[in-house]
């Protein structure tokens, strides 16, 4: 049934639908509405789940993790400070590879303080071993949480579902909810194979001594990349029932593209539609939107960006002292494949900042200027920067 | 070559007390040595050894399999009966 639904609704509904079972939730704006439809869901009757009004974002996770070790379904939703304060129990929840689902509705990061959106949140925790996959819609929002129950109870990797604070979680459009029963043929019931019982006792969070503690960490790197065959594979199976196919990432026009824009979440949207224009008027322009940011599909995006004359990286996050953190991965990628194609990253839309079209045209023009030249220049840019000068 | 293991998921253990094959013996860098002349049985090093690693009985023992060689029960003990010694490689 089609619905109007905001990007929280659409995650809250998708929880439902996969009948959660657990739900440890701390508000945070602006994923605030995740766990207030939640509470709704459970208090008249339509979600049989407990709700755990915890202390914090930390708290939120630690609950999630001991409940997923018990051998029932848990989730959570967060954003921003929440992230960081969580961030802890994150590595905690990989680490015992338990499949812990939550959605993060992408806000950056004080100081200064901010509510608006940008990525900086969920990409400053990129290396705490969960699966992090960014939407572009709402529908999307919806049909990625579905997915990533069975994503994460496939590989027992939590998984991360992150869009757009406000453009897309305060953002209302149609989205396709599918009936109960349709998920329930879809997602199996929850099985994790060291659930804790009184009858088989087990450790759970024991000491990883130097002779293991390697080892450890390499299956977990292992698991991540594993887990692309699985995302690959569940988008396809989803396509199959719902009539949806998800990948690793998205290429839009990027097949005969002499310029592509490598970007994540709902910037593709607005991306789409200024090729099109370039399209009409014979420019040949692409985009390749990545869906999986860990694990990183580096060979997947080198098929998809290997014929273009230029790459532009925008993105609305910047790893402080280095270069944005999407740019550090399709760099590596593109040399680990020995491509030397011309490459610039631009850092925008940071804390709500719009990206307008304008601002999109300047990003073609100077990537085809390098294209042209064959030359860089400055690698690391910030779209739509003021002349800023220090005030005594 | 590569030595082989076998670890579980997540660094679960399916075996209840499993932790007494870990042996943190090799941990001392000192080890305590109980004089029996001086010990009078009172047991309060047995109480306060972290690792449990004091043997009740006449003479007391330290089982140093598991004695990681701190040295609470030279500090603790009344009668100064128990000497930290420099343990030889
Ligand atoms: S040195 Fe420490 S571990 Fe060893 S017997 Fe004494 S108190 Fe126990
Ligand atoms: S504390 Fe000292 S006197 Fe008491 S039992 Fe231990 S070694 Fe002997």
């Amino acid at each position: 049934m089609r619905e109007v639904l905001n990007g929280n609704e659409a995650a809250a509904i998708a929880a439902r639908l996969a009948r959660v079972q657990v739900v440890p939730a701390y508000p945070i704006t602006p994923q605030t509405v995740v766990v207030e439809k939640l509470a709704d869901f459970i208090a008249d009757g339509e979600l049989d789940a407990e709700y755990i009004r915890v202390e914090s974002e930390h708290s939120a996770m630690s609950a999630c993790i001991g409940a997923a070790a018990t051998g029932v379904r848990a989730f959570t939703a967060t954003s921003s400070q929440g992230l960081m304060l969580m961030s802890e129990m994150l590595f905690v929840a990989s680490g015992l590879r338990l499949p812990v689902v939550m959605t993060n509705a992408n806000r950056s990061v004080s100081a200064p303080l901010s509510i608006w959106c940008d990525q900086q949140d969920s990409i400053s925790v990129r290396d705490s071993g969960w699966i992090q996959l960014y939407c572009e819609n709402n529908q999307e929002i919806l049909d990625t949480v579905l997915q990533s129950f069975i994503i994460a109870e496939r590989t027992l990797l939590p998984v991360m579902v992150c869009y757009d604070g406000y453009i897309l979680s305060h953002t209302a459009e149609p989205v396709d909810v599918p009936q109960q029963n349709e998920v329930d043929n879809f997602i199996p019931p929850y099985s994790y194979p060291y659930s804790l019982d009184p009858d088989k006792p087990t450790t759970v969070g024991a000491v990883g001594i130097p002779a293991h503690y390697t080892e450890f960490r390499y299956m977990l790197h292992e698991a991540l990349m594993d887990s692309k065959k699985v995302i690959a594979e569940v988008g396809k199976e989803f396509g199959k029932r719902f009539g949806r196919e998800y990948g690793l990432l998205e290429r839009y026009g990027s097949d005969d593209a002499d310029v592509i824009i490598v970007t994540m979440g709902s910037l593709g949207n607005a991306l789409k539609d200024v090729i099109d224009q370039r399209r009409r008027r014979g420019k040949k322009i692409g985009m390749v939107r990545l869906r999986s940011f860990r694990p990183f599909p580096g060979e997947e995006l080198v098929e998809a960006v290997g014929n273009a004359k230029a790459i532009a990286v925008m993105e609305k996050d910047i790893s402080l002292g280095s270069s944005g953190g999407l740019f550090l991965d399709v760099a590596t990628s593109l040399s680990s494949a020995n491509l030397k194609i011309p490459a610039i990253d631009f850092i925008c839309g940071l804390a709500g900042r719009d990206i307008t079209p304008a601002d999109i045209d300047s990003v073609i023009d100077e990537t085809e200027a390098a294209a042209k030249s064959g030359k860089v220049g400055k690698p690391l840019r910030w779209l739509g920067l003021k002349d800023v000068e220090v005030e005594e | 070559m590569t030595e082989k293991k076998k670890l579980k998921l997540g660094a679960v253990i399916t075996e209840p007390g499993s932790t007494e094959k870990y042996e943190t013996g090799g941990w001392r860098s000192q080890r305590p040595v109980i004089d029996v002349e001086k010990c009078k049985l009172c047991g309060q090093c047995w109480m306060y050894c972290p690792d449990v690693a004091i043997i009740k009985g006449k003479p007391y023992k330290i089982d140093y399999k598991y004695c990681k060689g701190c040295g609470i029960c030279a500090h603790e003990c009344p009668f100064k009966a128990i000497k930290m010694v420099e343990e030889k490689k």
